[in-house]
């Protein structure tokens, strides 16, 4: 696999020379691998933010330096729109910057800024329309009539429709219901799975995390605490507690289970994983007695 | 970009002129205005300066953030100061067309850039050292009287603590949804005039919508605490002037009286 985003010795800080002034991001060193699905952890005010505004060019690094597909993103500020192109970033709460008549206008408005031609700009809004499950009866309705779940997958697809090398998303299923949440998160993995596209997942919500990343980043005040498979991530539950982080509830259950004395003899951190187990070792147990 | 708007920004201290009861704070910036513009001549304008100098240092407010405020009147500056250059009756130094420009014009001009800047100066650090709450609070104050006659002080006073309360919110909002515009390649900063108008379509949209929703979400949760304004209500901090409130005041009436002195003198 080759290396799509590099990030070396970031550091943000804003307000300078003011009362305010704060260091967000401090000296962060990060690669992304092409294709990966990474996820990045951390508390309210961690930092993680004002992290990915720097991957795709939003804000300019105070020292350090952003490269995607190898170019330094910095090295012509007045080519800087071209990196929100290659990495496309879906902010929290995306529903509430639509804007257009119809779903089919707000999700052309990406494309529509490349400068593409008509043709191409559908074709790329259909398949983006798909990639979300979204029907195309939906395309002609205005973005303010349909429900929240799918304001938030036109704003998603929005983003998915300028074909990114690099497709992040800030907490793409807050404040969503379970079943908005499954929806969306199933998408993303279809979405990674067929395309084959980087995807970097934002959230403090282990769950999530658990289920999608194949790697997951810890920053904590500013600096990546720790990155590793979620296995070993939620392997170090108690440094996570420490600083206000969790793990999956299922994970919980298993720990709790084996202080009690029954050891499932490898860590366990989703559902499906954990319904193996308990099956694994259901029969296990009835072939031995 | 919007980060860096400073006029009537607040910066928190402790110093005196943070501590100070923001009615003197108020009434000596009225008194201070009109003092600026009755006054004249160079010792009265000196005087002035050193006052709102002495002030400045004693808040502790860097002179950057002031002269950062007064950025965005650099055109009034040059445009008062060339108006005033070109208009005024008097000895003529410079004569082309219509266009002359006279000793006096130049004095005037002089004094008035002077005149604006320390106006400027001098207002902005009420702003800059008194947090928007306890301004309104004071304006509620020194309104008060007006309830007699039914003007309906409290609800003017609670309509701009709301505004004020949601400036920074608002600004904010602005920011995300600019970046999030970005983000899908929106571009705010090229092209002609008309494509800078739409451009701003993605941005207002959204921002009005998320303004008229916050707005129903107060309303809705002001109602739940059975709010309904003006009557008989108390307050958590109750304004009261203390002993170092009384001789800021007693200072400020007399040097500021004192510059009026002088600057009327030279009439």
């Amino acid at each position: 696999m080759s290396e799509i985003l590099r990030v070396e010795n970031l550091t943000h800080i804003y307000g300078i020379g003011t009362p305010f002034e704060k260091t967000a991001i401090d000296d962060v060193t990060i690669s992304v691998e092409k294709g990966e699905f990474l996820g990045i952890i951390g508390h309210t005010g961690s930092g993680k933010s004002t992290l990915i505004q720097h991957l795709n060019g939003l804000l300019k690094p105070t020292s350090g330096k952003v490269f995607v597909a190898g170019k330094d993103i910095w090295q012509d500020p007045k080519e800087i729109r071209n990196a929100c192109f290659k990495v496309g970033l879906v902010f929290q709460y995306p529903e509430y910057q639509l804007f257009e008549e119809t779903v089919f206008k707000d999700i052309a408005f990406g494309p529509r800024n490349m400068g593409l031609s008509e043709d191409e700009t559908e074709s790329r809004v259909i398949e983006a329309v798909d990639f979300v499950g979204l029907s195309h009866d939906e395309l002609k309705k205005s973005p303010f009539e349909i429900s929240g779940g799918e304001k938030r997958r036109v704003a998603i697809a929005g983003i998915i429709a300028m074909r990114p090398d690099v497709l992040i998303l800030d907490e793409p299923t807050a404040g969503l219901d379970p079943y908005g949440r499954d929806e969306i998160l199933s998408h993303l993995i279809e979405y990674h799975e067929s395309r084959g596209t980087t995807v970097m997942l934002v959230t403090h919500n282990m769950e999530d995390m658990a289920r999608t990343v194949s790697r997951a980043i810890v920053i904590n005040q500013a600096k990546v605490m720790m990155s590793g498979t979620p296995e070993q991530v939620f392997a170090r539950a108690d440094e996570l507690f420490e600083v206000g982080l969790t793990v999956p509830q299922i994970t919980r259950v298993f720990v709790e289970l084996k202080n009690k004395g029954v050891d499932i003899g490898r860590p366990i951190y989703t559902v499906e994983s954990a319904k193996e187990a308990i099956l694994q070792r259901k029969g296990g147990g009835m072939g031995a007695s | 970009m919007l980060r860096d708007i400073t006029m009537g920004q607040f910066f928190p201290g402790d110093t005196i002129v943070h501590r100070l009861d923001p009615r003197v704070k108020i009434i000596t910036a009225v008194y201070f205005i009109v003092v600026l513009f009755i006054i004249k001549g160079f010792w009265a304008y000196a005087l002035t300066a050193a006052a709102v100098m002495t002030v400045v240092a004693i808040s502790g407010i860097k002179i950057k953030f002031i002269v950062k405020g007064l950025k965005p009147l650099l055109i009034v500056l040059i445009f008062t100061a060339v108006l005033n250059a070109l208009y005024t009756p008097g000895e003529i130094l410079w004569q082309w067309w219509i266009l002359k420009v006279t000793k006096e014009g130049l004095i005037v001009a002089a004094y008035m850039i002077v005149r604006i800047m320390l106006l400027i100066m001098g207002t902005s650090l009420l702003t800059y050292t008194t947090s928007p709450m306890k301004l309104t609070d004071a304006i509620e104050k020194l309104l008060s009287p007006l309830d007699k006659i039914h003007v309906p002080v409290h609800e003017f006073a609670m309509m701009m603590t709301i505004a004020l309360r949601f400036i920074p919110t608002l600004i904010e909002e602005t920011d995300k949804i600019m970046n999030a515009q970005k983000a899908r390649g929106a571009d705010f900063s090229s092209g002609g005039i008309m494509k800078r108008a739409r451009a701003l379509v993605p941005i207002l949209i959204p921002l009005f919508i998320s303004a008229f929703r916050r707005a129903d979400d107060l309303a809705t949760a002001m109602e739940c605490r059975l709010y309904k304004g003006g009557g008989k209500r108390t307050r958590l901090y109750e304004l009261s002037m203390t002993k170092e409130d009384y001789a800021v005041a007693a200072i400020s009436v007399i040097v500021l009286t004192g510059i009026l002195i002088v600057g009327m003198k030279v009439l």
